[in-house]
């Protein structure tokens, strides 16, 4: 089987594989975020940034290739990966002890993993309608990180199209197919993959805030580098 | 006798669930306290922080006065360590930043449930309440920040016992949680 690595270590591949799904199934942890591997990569949010062969590039996206070496948990690579991660942190309201995601975050997790500190940036504490219309699922779009994924869960798996992204750069936003744009009158259901996917703490389940108790929760129980997602 | 550090700590917009987890790093405060002298403090009752070597703050900045401190701070300590969700991002007191000012002080004191005698205090004694709350950083250079609600006794011990020692701090990863 051909073979590249990363961070000096051999990782096998097959053919097709992009070089995260190749280091995924070695069980080699290489930071990520808007990555799935249920879906398509989407290649936006740029934490799976590795250097190839001595340039970077976003390892979900990057064919693996025979005798590529690649530039994983460098210092450096790290670093870019704060930046990158505080420029989510403060673009949302990310305000951990206030969030029931808090502790099963993908968000949370990577960016401990990746030592982020603290976010030197300004924050911008966005102002945004919660939608809380659905009897059972409240959505705080100010943690949204545009990831994508809730709207390829809605389209692939669900097969509907319940949310999508609208506006450009600063301005997108997360918006939900129904004639007021609300929730409640969408074709969402409960059950839907979409609900599941969040990687951060726009999809909340009401009547059961808090359940898990601090200590339990799924990173709490494993580091993230040890989780294959759910 | 060897010169001992002085140390300064303050609590801004915040619990004191920072420094109740400095009090948890348990028996090694005693070998802490006796390498460092106490300067302003929740800890002690010194009320004006004097020229320090480690200043530690908690708590968001939300009002005149925690800007007046954190630059007294910043003046007066030679190291500044951050602790905690609310004074790197705002925590909890930054709940209120989704509302305006005008919106918090109306439904706190005039619109609130079970109210009597509706009225937004206002005296030249109060400090007053900043526009939103805004985290240490943005307002002061910090030189060392500890996450977490609250940051784990094991990282702050981590943090003081290496600045004690002359060293520079380094935090196990393991002990890096925002929550």
């Amino acid at each position: 089987m051909a073979s590249f690595s990363i961070d000096q270590q051999p990782i096998e591949f097959e053919p097709g594989q992009t070089i995260l799904q190749a280091a995924m199934a070695a069980g080699v942890y290489i930071p990520h975020l808007c990555f799935h591997p249920q879906f398509s990569a989407h290649g936006s949010c740029r934490v799976c940034m590795v250097r190839i062969d001595g340039r970077t590039a976003s390892a979900c996206t990057a064919p693996a290739a025979a005798g590529l070496e690649v530039e994983n948990l460098s210092d450096d690579l790290q670093a870019l990966r704060r930046d990158i991660l505080q420029m989510l942190f403060v673009e949302g309201n990310h305000l951990c002890p206030s969030c029931e995601q808090s502790g099963a975050c993908h968000l949370q997790s990577v960016a401990e993993f990746c030592e982020l500190l603290m976010a030197d940036l300004p924050f911008q504490y966005p102002r945004r309608m919660v939608d809380a219309s659905h009897p059972d699922w409240v959505l705080d779009f100010t943690r949204c990180i545009h990831c994508e994924l809730c709207v390829k869960a809605s389209r692939e798996v669900d097969g509907k199209s319940v949310f999508s992204l609208t506006g450009r750069g600063f301005d997108t936003r997360l918006v939900i197919n129904a004639p007021d744009g609300l929730l409640v009158n969408s074709e969402f259901a409960s059950t839907d993959r979409a609900a599941s996917v969040c990687p951060v703490g726009v999809f909340l389940p009401k009547h059961q805030g808090f359940k898990t108790p601090i200590g339990q929760r799924k990173y709490d129980r494993h580091s993230i580098e040890q989780i294959t997602e759910e | 006798m060897a010169h001992k550090l002085k140390i300064a700590s303050t609590s801004l917009a915040g619990c004191f669930g920072c420094h109740m987890s400095l009090l948890d790093c348990d028996e090694k405060i005693i070998e802490l306290l006796q390498q460092v002298e106490l300067s302003r403090s929740p800890l002690c009752d010194i009320k004006q922080v004097a020229d320090c070597d480690i200043g530690i703050i908690e708590g968001a900045v939300a009002n005149s006065e925690n800007v007046e401190v954190i630059r007294q701070f910043r003046a007066q300590c030679k190291t500044l360590v951050v602790l905690g969700a609310c004074a790197l991002n705002g925590g909890i007191p930054a709940l209120r930043n989704q509302y305006s000012l005008a919106e918090c002080l109306q439904e706190s004191y005039i619109d609130g449930m079970g109210l009597e005698n509706q009225l937004i205090p206002q005296d030249e004694d109060l400090p007053e309440i900043l526009d939103q709350v805004y985290p240490v950083q943005q307002l002061v250079k910090v030189d060392y920040a500890l996450p977490g609600c609250p940051p784990r006794a094991d990282m702050i011990w981590q943090c003081l016992s290496a600045l004690v020692a002359g060293q520079q701090p380094e935090l196990s990863s393991e002990l890096i949680r925002y929550d």
